[in-house]
């Protein structure tokens, strides 16, 4: 079936399957969110065990979907995979680290004799949720505006730049969406333990930490949107593979491809909407709506950064070394095997759902934690 | 193809990837057997409806949880470090290695993160088949990951169902199924989560072994170790197999790690396998007698490699030097033909940018001719593709005493704990402690042999690890070299404090699952 395809369609293909990856990424970093506001919500200790037992039971997730989203860039954009993570060295690093620290947190926290006290992996969790998910957001931001590095004749990468990467974080609009997906995530947080936990002060303390940081998210969202729509962009000749700048790109992009304007106006109304009816109509369920126009709005996003002819991971050092879906996938052969894997896709997000409602399905309350059950 | 090499740079790459290897198989195969031996003993108590199990199952599964996240925190970065610090390997074989690692996260990961979930919090929250079915996933689903990676690992080895395409400057995927199914992968796979078996095991015996020494928890600990001990030598006869199968691959397909394995510098018909030998300091291809003592078995090599008595097994000199009668090429003349197609490749990347289409076609003519030959075109000189043959030697050495220790060891165990008559054996039961740290020392002597016998190449004949790192300064992987060693060694001393107190407080205190 697959390989019947022409190598663009499969290209296009593979471009949604990590856009949607990558989307459902950063709905998942409210685990990432919440973190950080383990001590601003909670008031006791017991309190606070909720809210790591909260998150705990879905860490996970979001780190399978980190690495399976590396493991898809790797198989389906090869070059991305060699370019970014080997010339962008130090902010890949210092991103993984953070999400080493946090795989070891939430299971030796509370366990007796482990070496570093409570509060460090504590520590380690707040780090995870904030310097982690903002790096990852200026990481991404330069999907739109570049990074300086060079492809050698055999497409082996020689990054411009001595900080390898970390150079991101001084371009207001990676800064921008870094301090977006921060805000969101702690918004989506909130919104979790609203829904997850059956407890009157933290719902109270979860709803405030919805307001807080639903404004400083507006704030830097529409920033980070505002400079997108009117900035150049790195648009492709399909025929002859050069890149080039084009005035308002991304807006073009949106237009151009209206479908994917449609799914970016529906995400970003239904992440407010989630906000809205948390706060004004003591609606518990906000996270289902804020969660699904994350990712609505971050696929919309991830879409016009690579369809379209344009191009995904831009050089401003050499344009020509620019990376686009056309020029950095796999060979047809591996992009319609890997199409044949993708369609079990739809069957593990099935059963991530029944097996998440069978844990979700009794909530959250102090009283869980007094019997003998597995404690973070 | 790729300019000079900075050889700091190499070290600095592979020590890094060294360290996070080391570190993620302290825990990954406790991971893999201890999923099983849990399911297994989850069954037991669904079946039997006796609480004593689900007791037992809980403890172990209690140590399993502190040993996962660590395995974890190890893998994420061995996973994103072929992009950070092996760029070029990346792209030269992103094509065919990146679909194994995609498929280990959306096929296996996802089992196990899903599954995990209802494994540890699932107790009261879904029926007593519900939770043991998760169990199981997360067993199976764990196993599967170790596949994809395994395979992943098996296609560097033995590199198959490819072509490399000079217009991209890669090599591209022909038949996913020849990758998957190659014998190489097969009988890895195989042999490591067997091997992973049989030391999660002996962990369950050597903590269990320490009950009954201690005469504490008794009931417990013995029926611990009998479930461990019928798993654990069962596993250690496949490991025994596979490890037949796996020594005939290397033999029909690296057979300078063969060569570097056995010692063996100067090629034999009816080749002795060396049982227990000490190489000479100074050992080297040219001289006859290169051990100070050996104890071998006769024609065992060529049995086991070529499955004849009589066959002939290269030594290191064959294979340096070339052996006209056994039909063997020099290194000497495979970096000749090498350095001829990376030229015409170099040629026919230019004139194609200067779209000179004949002289372009006329390069590939000679790149093609010789392109198999490519990867020894890096090389300086022809001992280059010579790996540190006392390193190699002496971990398989280690790996296979231990195996076969192990394999003695379990069926004395199981012997005396079906006539329950373990308590009274307190030599035996200081062996099945000591068997534990053994059991590590057996598996990293193994991967030892089988990346440290590749080098020089990071994908068999066709990449040296030279050429296969990311264009960065030594002093960045430097860096981050200590940067990991520091970090990953505290959560290692992290894990063992809690393990230690954990198991100090047995089944009956500590933390409950």
């Amino acid at each position: 079936m697959f390989e019947t395809y022409s190598y663009l369609f499969l290209q296009q293909y593979w471009w949604v399957i990590a856009s949607l990856l990558g989307a459902l990424l950063v709905f998942l970093m409210f685990v990432q969110g919440g973190q950080t506001l383990f001590n601003t919500v909670a008031k006791t200790e017991e309190e606070k065990t909720m809210l790591v037992n909260s998150m705990g039971r879905k860490w996970e997730f979001t780190f399978t979907t980190l690495v399976t989203f590396g493991g898809a860039m790797f198989a389906a954009f090869p070059k991305f995979y060699s370019t970014s993570f080997g010339g962008a060295y130090w902010v890949w690093l210092a991103i993984l680290i953070c999400f080493v620290i946090q795989a070891v947190s939430y299971e030796f926290r509370r366990k007796p004799a482990n070496f570093l006290g409570p509060k460090t992996y504590e520590t380690f969790l707040y780090i995870n949720g904030s310097l982690g998910v903002f790096l990852i957001g200026a990481a991404v931001s330069t999907f739109f505006t570049g990074s300086a590095f060079k492809l050698n004749l055999f497409n082996q990468v020689e990054w411009q730049n001595a900080t390898r990467g970390l150079e991101a974080v001084l371009n207001v609009q990676n800064v921008a969406l870094g301090l977006t997906v921060f805000a969101l995530a702690r918004v989506l947080g909130a919104l979790y333990f609203i829904n997850n936990i059956n407890d009157e002060n933290i719902y109270v303390q979860s709803k405030k930490q919805v307001l807080y940081n639903s404004i400083v998210f507006l704030i830097f969202f529409l920033t980070f949107a505002g400079l997108l729509l009117v900035k150049d962009g790195f648009a492709y000749d399909p025929a002859t593979n050069k890149v080039s700048m084009e005035s308002y790109k991304y807006l073009h992009n949106l237009l151009q491809m209206p479908v994917v304007l449609v799914i970016f106006l529906i995400g970003v109304v239904s992440v407010l909407a989630g906000i809205f009816v948390t706060l004004f109509k003591k609606s518990k369920k906000g996270i289902w709506y804020s969660g699904i126009g994350t990712v609505l709005t971050v696929f919309a996003l991830l879409l016009i950064a690579g369809l379209n002819n344009t191009s995904f991971y831009p050089s401003t050092s050499d344009l020509q070394s620019s990376l686009t879906i056309a020029n950095s996938s796999s060979s047809h052969y591996t992009l319609a095997a890997m199409s044949y894997v993708s369609l079990l896709v739809p069957f593990v997000l099935l059963y991530i759902y029944f097996a998440w409602k069978a844990i979700d399905r009794v909530k959250i309350e102090k009283q869980e934690f007094k019997d003998n059950e597995h404690i973070y | 193809m790729l300019g000079n090499v900075d050889l700091t740079l190499v070290d600095w790459s592979r020590a890094q990837f060294a360290l996070t290897a080391i570190y993620h198989w302290f825990f990954v195969p406790l991971t893999l057997g201890l999923s099983f031996l849990i399911a297994i003993m989850e069954t037991i108590y669904v079946r039997t409806g006796n609480e004593e199990w689900k007791k037992i199952t809980k403890f172990w599964m209690k140590l399993f949880g502190i040993n996962f996240a660590i395995g974890i925190a190890t893998g994420i970065i061995l996973e994103f470090e072929f992009g950070t610090n092996w760029s070029n390997y990346s792209w030269l074989v992103g094509d065919i290695f990146g679909a194994p690692l995609a498929i280990e996260g959306i096929l296996a990961f996802f089992i196990e993160s899903t599954f995990i979930a209802i494994m540890f919090f699932g107790w009261n929250k879904v029926s007593k088949k519900y939770h043991l079915a998760s169990t199981w996933l997360v067993a199976f689903g764990s196993n599967l990951s170790a596949l994809w990676i395994l395979v992943a690992n098996s296609w560097m080895q033995s590199p198959v169902g490819m072509h490399f395409n000079p217009e991209t400057a890669r090599s591209e995927m022909l038949n996913i199924w020849d990758v998957i199914l190659s014998p190489v992968a097969e009988n890895k796979f195989l042999h490591t989560i067997t091997s992973a078996y049989v030391l999660a095991s002996l962990f369950v015996i050597c903590v269990s072994s320490w009950y009954i020494y201690k005469k504490r928890d008794l009931l417990f600990a013995k029926r611990s170790i009998v479930i461990s001990a019928v798993f654990g030598l069962i596993a250690a006869l496949f490991v025994a197999i596979t490890g037949d199968g796996s020594a005939y691959a290397v033999a029909q397909k690296q057979p300078m790690k063969l060569a570097a394995m056995e010692g063996l510098y100067q090629g034999q018909k009816g080749a002795d396998l060396i049982l227990f030998g000490v190489l000479r300091s100074d050992a080297q291809q040219d001289k006859t007698d290169n051990f100070l003592f050996k104890i071998g078995a006769p024609k065992m090599l060529s049995i086991l490699g070529y499955r004849s008595g009589d066959a002939y097994v290269p030594g290191i000199k064959d294979l340096v030097d070339g052996n006209k009668q056994e039909n063997i090429m020099s290194t000497a003349e495979k970096m000749d033909r090498g350095k001829i197609a990376l030229a015409a490749l170099r040629s026919y990347k230019e004139f194609r940018k200067m779209n000179d289409k004949a002289k372009a076609d006329s390069s590939l003519v000679v790149f093609n001719q010789y392109s198999q030959y490519m990867g020894y075109g890096y090389f300086d000189k022809p001992s280059d593709v010579v790996p540190n043959v006392p390193l190699t030697f002496y971990s398989f050495r280690i790996m296979i005493i231990l195996g076969v220790f192990f394999i003695l060891l379990l069926m004395v165990i199981l012997f005396y704990a079906v006539r329950n008559k373990l308590e009274s054996k307190r030599i035996l039961l200081f062996f099945s402690i000591l068997s534990f740290p053994l059991a590590f020392i057996a598996s990293q002597a193994g991967w030892i042999v089988t990346e440290v016998g590749r080098q020089p190449w990071v994908i068999q004949d066709l990449m040296p690890t030279s050429v296969a790192t990311t264009h960065i300064s030594s002093t960045s992987v430097m860096t981050t070299f200590f940067l990991f060693a520091v970090l990953f060694t505290v959560l290692l001393i992290a894990e063992i404090k809690i393990m230690i107190n954990q198991i100090k407080s047995g089944p009956k205190g500590g933390d409950n699952v």
